[in-house]
């Protein structure tokens, strides 16, 4: 029998979900109300409602380019996250069909590099990354963010291929199929919903880096991160210039993240209900 | 062809040994059934027949030729799977195409042989559906439609009625019996279930703790069992087995009977017992009786037998029918 929930606690829980949802929202929100303002405006104070002026955009294009800094996160964002996928394919799928006593182990000791925080390499990426000649290049940065991201993507991908039923894979082998014939026939079909959903959020990781990709570019590599970051230092702080560039930085993923949500959610919760 | 030998074949997992040593012979063409309670190895055995598992020792060949160290693929055996393992994301005539698509076939000769295999087992509506818009039966029979256009050296199936329900189970098991007489390749079946084994195999191995219990015919085993086990394992419902004192008037440990062959009588008989649970199945009167001085027995009774709960009846056991054993469970 369904439980029933009075309509007051059902109200309850609803205002209570739009409350938290707000403030999570807010900071995003307020970027966004504050790039229509003047700077006098945005200096002014508390107000939710702009005077809807353009200017800060204006600005902010005409101090910089911003399609090359955006193309540059593409580029980065979803090189990184191809490169991802072809070498945590391979790496979650031996996990998961092939385990040795040693997987959960090697498992937690990528996870563990997570825990570590960044700045603590910072010095020997950054002497790498001079020496090999790799500073301010998009090449450099792609293979970094996808490192950086690559334990969360192997993962995300495990979970998903254990949902998958060992019988089916046998009886792709049995069929013939060699380790590739299997893994681009059957596992990554099967799978697709869960690779979708992992390209999606190390998309939206890699877009949002901004650690490394800060620190280890100038100009030419220099993705929307390096574009916010420009606009906060040489003249002091201009709220509104800034927040023009938040917005446009992060208009395209919110765009992408939106309408894959669906895709996002499902994929997120694969498995949980058979 | 399709003559498959094991030879001194084990396998062990860590420090568990699942398959100790099994010599078996399968003639080409021979539907063989193995059967067992679970845990008996006997799937463990199909799989290191399929190359699914490596052998710890011993050697696999088929039509002569060693394949121990093969990958399934090129051991030429097709599979069915209990969870029939069908691809969810391809449609029925992807499913069945596949093998053929690995095997590097043209589109021509491909949409043929599916449209031949969907013939024989009457898919050929359902070519477009994928696996999930399937019933079981239809999902068992896309599964066998994939084993069957690689014309493979052997079928082996993998308890693959087990997931379905008992009218579907009967119509399956006359289905499978019948693909065997029109395409004559060797079958190995894999079942927990005697019935099955009985009334679709031309052989039968009864597999125990990974050992060979006994290999014969369906009614060899039937008449003859080599030990308890055996005897247990094969018949429905079991063997009656008897020890003590009834068994001791034969000279022997134990005494089996079936429950077919006890003759009944409600004047006179060797054993009197009293009738516990009557099933009464029209076709027959299964009896669950308590003999005085022997135990429970099972009593088959042909057609319809009246008696209730607490009634008293009289047993005698058809003496050339009674089966012998040792104090060690080996038939005399």
């Amino acid at each position: 029998m369904a439980r029933t929930v009075p309509t007051g606690t059902k109200l309850g829980w609803t205002i209570a979900a739009w409350v938290v949802a707000l403030l999570i929202f807010f900071p995003i929100l307020y970027t966004i109300v504050t790039s229509f303002k003047s700077e006098t405006e945005a200096i002014a104070g508390f107000n939710l409602v702009p005077s809807g002026t353009l200017e800060s955009y204006r600005e902010v294009q005409s101090q910089y380019n911003y399609f090359k800094p955006f193309m540059n996160s593409v580029i980065i964002a979803v090189g990184s996250t191809i490169l991802a996928l072809l070498v945590a394919i391979p790496a979650a799928w031996s996990m998961a069909f092939s385990p040795t006593r040693r997987t959960r182990d090697i498992l937690m000791w990528m996870l563990s590099t997570k825990m570590m925080p960044a700045v603590a390499v910072l010095v020997p990426m950054y002497l790498i990354f001079r020496d090999w000649g790799l500073l301010d290049s998009r090449i450099g940065l792609t293979v970094m963010l996808m490192l950086i991201n690559l334990p969360i993507v192997v993962w995300m991908l495990y979970t998903y291929f254990r949902e998958i039923p060992g019988e089916i894979l046998e009886a792709a082998r049995m069929d013939g199929a060699t380790l590739w014939g299997e893994i681009v026939y059957v596992l990554t079909p099967m799978a697709v919903p869960g690779i979708a959903s992992t390209l999606l959020l190390n998309i939206i990781l890699a877009w949002n880096e901004a650690f490394w990709t800060i620190r280890l570019t100038t100009t030419n590599a220099a993705p929307l991160t390096a574009f916010i970051v420009s606009f906060s230092s040489p003249q002091g702080l201009f709220w509104a210039k800034l927040s023009a560039a938040s917005t446009l930085a992060i208009a395209p993923i919110l765009v992408l993240g939106w309408f894959s949500q669906k895709q996002l959610v499902r994929g997120l919760t694969f498995g949980a209900v058979k | 062809m399709g003559n498959i030998t094991l030879r001194q074949v084990s396998k062990s997992f860590g420090a568990a040994t699942i398959i100790p040593n099994i010599d078996l012979t399968i003639e080409d063409g021979e539907f063989v059934v193995f059967v067992g309670p679970s845990g008996c190895g006997k799937s463990t055995l199909l799989r290191l027949i399929a190359g699914l598992e490596d052998v710890s020792g011993g050697t696999i060949s088929i039509d002569g030729r060693d394949v121990t160290s093969e990958a399934p693929a090129r051991r030429k055996l097709a599979m069915v799977f209990q969870s029939y393992a069908l691809y969810p994301h391809m449609t029925v005539a992807k499913n069945i195409a596949f093998p053929l698509k690995m095997a590097g076939e043209n589109r021509e000769t491909i949409d043929l042989k599916v449209r031949e295999a969907a013939r024989v087992l009457n898919l050929t509506d359902y070519l477009d559906r994928r696996p999930g818009q399937l019933s079981g039966g239809q999902r068992q029979r896309v599964a066998i439609g994939r084993a069957i256009v690689r014309q493979p050296t052997a079928f082996l199936f993998d308890e693959p009625l087990s997931n379905l329900d008992a009218a579907l189970r009967g119509t399956m098991r006359l289905e499978i019996s019948e693909l065997h007489h029109q395409l004559k390749t060797t079958m190995i079946y894999v079942t927990h279930d005697q019935i099955e084994a009985m009334t679709m195999a031309d052989k039968i191995v009864v597999l125990n703790a990974g050992r060979v219990e006994q290999v014969g015919s369906p009614m060899e085993l039937y008449r003859s069992p080599q030990n308890l086990f055996v005897a247990g394992f094969i018949g429905s419902p079991r063997m009656n087995l008897v020890e003590g004192e009834a068994a001791g008037k034969h000279g022997v440990h134990t005494i089996g009977i079936r429950p077919e062959h006890l003759t009944l009588s409600t004047s006179e008989g060797a054993w009197k017992a009293t009738v516990g649970v009557a099933e009464h199945l029209g076709s027959d009167t299964f009896l669950h009786v308590q003999a005085e001085g022997v135990g429970p027995l099972t009593v088959r009774a042909d057609g319809e037998f009246a008696v209730r709960h607490g009634d008293t009846i009289y047993l005698s056991p058809i003496s050339s029918k009674v089966h012998r054993f040792d104090q060690n469970g080996k038939a005399i």
